[in-house]
């Protein structure tokens, strides 16, 4: 646990110089706010209709099949760990492993879903 | 023990004793010197930091054949300092229709997320930060939160160009962590560990001699992490204008700005560590903590240099291209290499070192050259397909 | 009361409160930057478990994979990401319900485990757990077959999810 308080301690001092930063611009800088420059920009013309619409689902997609393969690279983490003293059983193992989620990845690529549309 | 062989322990024992004197108690004076090891580290990083601003304008300027910064001091080296001033002192401007509280949080994530990256960097054989053992995904960790800030920074600033380019920059971040979480696994298994001192200590011959094309891989995969060019289409100043940071000013965007830089930087450390060798060179090492810290510097400079030249000779790719590169070409080729890697890890276990380079740069070589001529007979169909056979016999001649 | 349990009792009331923020915020996207929250809350209550590896995979899976897709799905699917509907519905004391019930009944059992009531002790020195943890994945006498079948239920997962999408469209 002790390595935790010293990332703990990293996420601190990572927080506090930022927020320093920051607040030394606010306190130094000036503050004249008015409606025009706090418009939104676009390009110098009023901004036109919402900013926060719906999107183009493919986003929605590739995150999706980027959360198995995720999932699927944590579980070889400990694999790969003892790949070197366990020889080629293991390693056998890993292949199926890889080789059932190559196979998904060919299925997502075949029905089309890994194309920008 | 002297000061020369262990730097840190010295002057934190002094410290502490120091602390100790004064009627602190042992725990609170141990845990009051590290943050203030912290501290030390991450102000020196910030300096650093101020001098990658000098360092990429004038490596830039020299691609592109001009002089960069040379007005304000030698070589311009304030330049740097009065760009900070300028940034300190300008008005902070908050759009009207942001998400206030979340659009002044995603800058300090956004520098936390690259700067918790340093708790896991072995400066030296004896100074080590934290010697996490899942040191490796402590790498993807941050990471993830890096990806969140850039949505938040996107999504609050209420302006279109922020919010494409936020979720362009995150499609390529978590499309890219697969070949890079993939890569991340080959000094894993050479070294049979996560953690990042284990992984320098075994690399007693580099880890790129035997896995070149992990470690290129790797670069890849670091970049678009990054967002940089040719991934750079967060960004895209051509038809974004500034992407996901576009709201931002003063300090805020300095702090994306710098941000950014170090971040570069990091990965280049990282690359060195992982594939290079870390802070070993010859056994310079041993001698001197202070040449440790030299050699790993020079190894991450030489590394950021290469992340500059790529970002400053490739074009901007769309985000089509991009998303098919990751999952039709670099996807499954990091998933083979991968399991080649581990195959002729273990048969080639017992046999003598020159075997065991030779068999693994020819296995790596074997697996790029096949990737690349099945990638060029898949394009070359692909064009037969969209430009019927006759025009692309023509363009190939 | 010892520096680990004021810190563990800092980490869970502050993950109680995220996970609080998360049911009672109307703004959709402000719910997923709390469950964030939450997720991290949860993370560093591994790693005061000592369970490094569970504890990194946390904020890689979830915080790095699952709240992208949740800020993802909601971007997606809502126009406007202000909920402007109740935020109670009728099966409100339902819910309630079950949840006191479930936290009764795991209250209940744990109380009688003679671990309950102890602090953690700290592992062995050299004690890997990761290392252990891939031995027991790969060893047919352990874990072979789980480890095999997690890639079919994750092959299964890809293939449900480009299905449902697929059809949509």
């Amino acid at each position: 646990m002790s390595e935790w308080i010293y990332v703990a301690l990293f996420i601190a001092v990572g927080l506090i110089i930022p927020i320093g930063a920051i607040a030394a611009g606010f306190i130094l800088g000036p503050k004249k706010p008015n409606p025009i420059k706090e418009a939104t920009y676009e390009c110098g013309v009023e901004p036109v209709g919402e900013a926060w619409i719906q999107f183009k689902p493919q986003y929605y997609i590739f995150a999706l099949v980027f959360l198995v393969f995720d999932v699927e690279a944590v579980f070889l983490f400990p694999w790969a760990v003892k790949l070197g003293q366990l020889g080629l059983y293991a390693v056998v193992e890993g292949i199926i492993f890889v080789s059932i989620l190559i196979i998904g990845l060919v299925y997502t690529w075949r029905k089309g879903m890994l194309e920008w549309l | 023990m002297s000061f020369w062989n262990d730097p840190l322990k010295v002057a934190a024992d002094w410290l502490e004793g120091v602390f100790m004197g004064w009627g602190m108690d042992s725990v609170f004076a141990h845990v009051l010197v590290a943050f203030l090891g912290v501290f030390l580290l991450i102000a020196l990083l910030m300096v650093l930091d101020i001098f990658l601003v000098w360092i990429e304008r004038k490596v830039v300027a020299r691609f592109q054949d001009r002089l960069g910064p040379n007005r304000v001091g030698p070589y311009g080296l304030i330049q740097p300092f009065a760009d900070i001033i300028k940034l300190i002192i300008k008005e902070d401007t908050t759009p009207g229709n942001a998400d206030k509280v979340v659009y002044n949080l995603a800058p300090i994530l956004s520098m936390m997320s690259v700067l918790i990256l340093w708790a896991i960097v072995p400066l030296a054989p004896v100074m080590l930060g934290t010697d996490l053992n899942v040191g490796v995904l402590f790498l993807i960790a941050a990471g993830a939160i890096g990806t969140l800030s850039i949505i938040m920074a996107g999504w609050s600033s209420n302006n279109k160009f922020a919010l494409i380019g936020g979720f362009r920059q995150v499609a390529v971040m978590v499309s890219f962590e697969v070949p890079m979480l993939t890569m991340l696994l080959i000094p894993v298994i050479f070294s049979g560990s996560m953690n990042m001192n284990a992984i320098i200590q075994d690399q007693d011959i580099w880890y790129f001699l035997i896995s070149p094309l992990g470690a290129l891989i790797f670069l890849i995969a670091a970049i678009a992490e990054l967002g940089r060019a040719p991934f750079d289409l967060a960004e895209g100043e051509s038809e974004l204008v500034s992407g996901f940071n576009i709201e931002y000013s003063g300090m805020k965007f300095g702090m994306f700005y710098a941000g950014e830089l170090l971040h570069a930087f990091t990965f280049g450390g990282f690359w060195s560590i992982l594939f290079f060798g870390g802070y070993r060179f010859f056994g310079l090492e041993q001698v001197s903590p202070f040449l440790a810290i030299l050699i790993l510097i020079i190894k991450a400079m030489l590394g950021y240099w290469v992340i500059m030249w790529v970002k400053y000779t490739m074009m901007r790719i769309r985000i089509d291209q991009m998303l098919s590169f990751n999952w039709k070409f670099l996807t499954p080729l990091s998933f083979v290499l991968l399991l080649v890697t581990a195959l002729m890890n273990a048969l080639l276990a017992s046999a003598p070192t020159w075997l065991y380079i030779v068999g693994m740069i020819l296995a790596n070589v074997v697996t790029g050259w096949a990737a690349l001529e099945i990638a060029r007979s898949a394009t070359r169909q692909e064009r037969e397909r969209v430009e019927g056979p006759k025009q692309a016999a023509e363009v190939s001649h | 009361m010892t520096g680990a349990q004021i810190i563990f009792i800092v980490v869970a009331l502050y993950t109680l409160g995220s996970a609080l923020m998360v049911v009672t915020t109307r703004n959709l996207i402000h719910a997923a930057l709390w469950l964030v929250s939450t997720l991290f809350g949860v993370a560093v209550t591994y790693a005061l478990m000592n369970a490094n590896f569970i504890a990194v995979v946390q904020v890689v899976v979830y915080i790095g994979a699952i709240a992208i897709l949740f800020i993802f799905a909601v971007m997606l699917t809502r126009k406007d990401m202000r909920d402007s509907g109740p935020q109670m519905n009728k099966n409100w004391w339902l819910g309630a319900l079950v949840a006191v019930l479930v936290f009764a009944g795991l209250a209940f059992m744990l109380s009688g485990w003679s671990g309950f009531s102890k602090v953690a002790a700290d592992l062995p020195s050299g004690f890997d757990s990761v290392s252990l943890l891939g031995e027991a994945l790969v060893s047919p006498q352990a874990y072979v077959l789980p480890f095999e079948v997690a890639s079919v239920l994750l092959l299964a997962a890809l293939v449900g999810a480009v299905y449902v999408a697929f059809n949509r469209k």
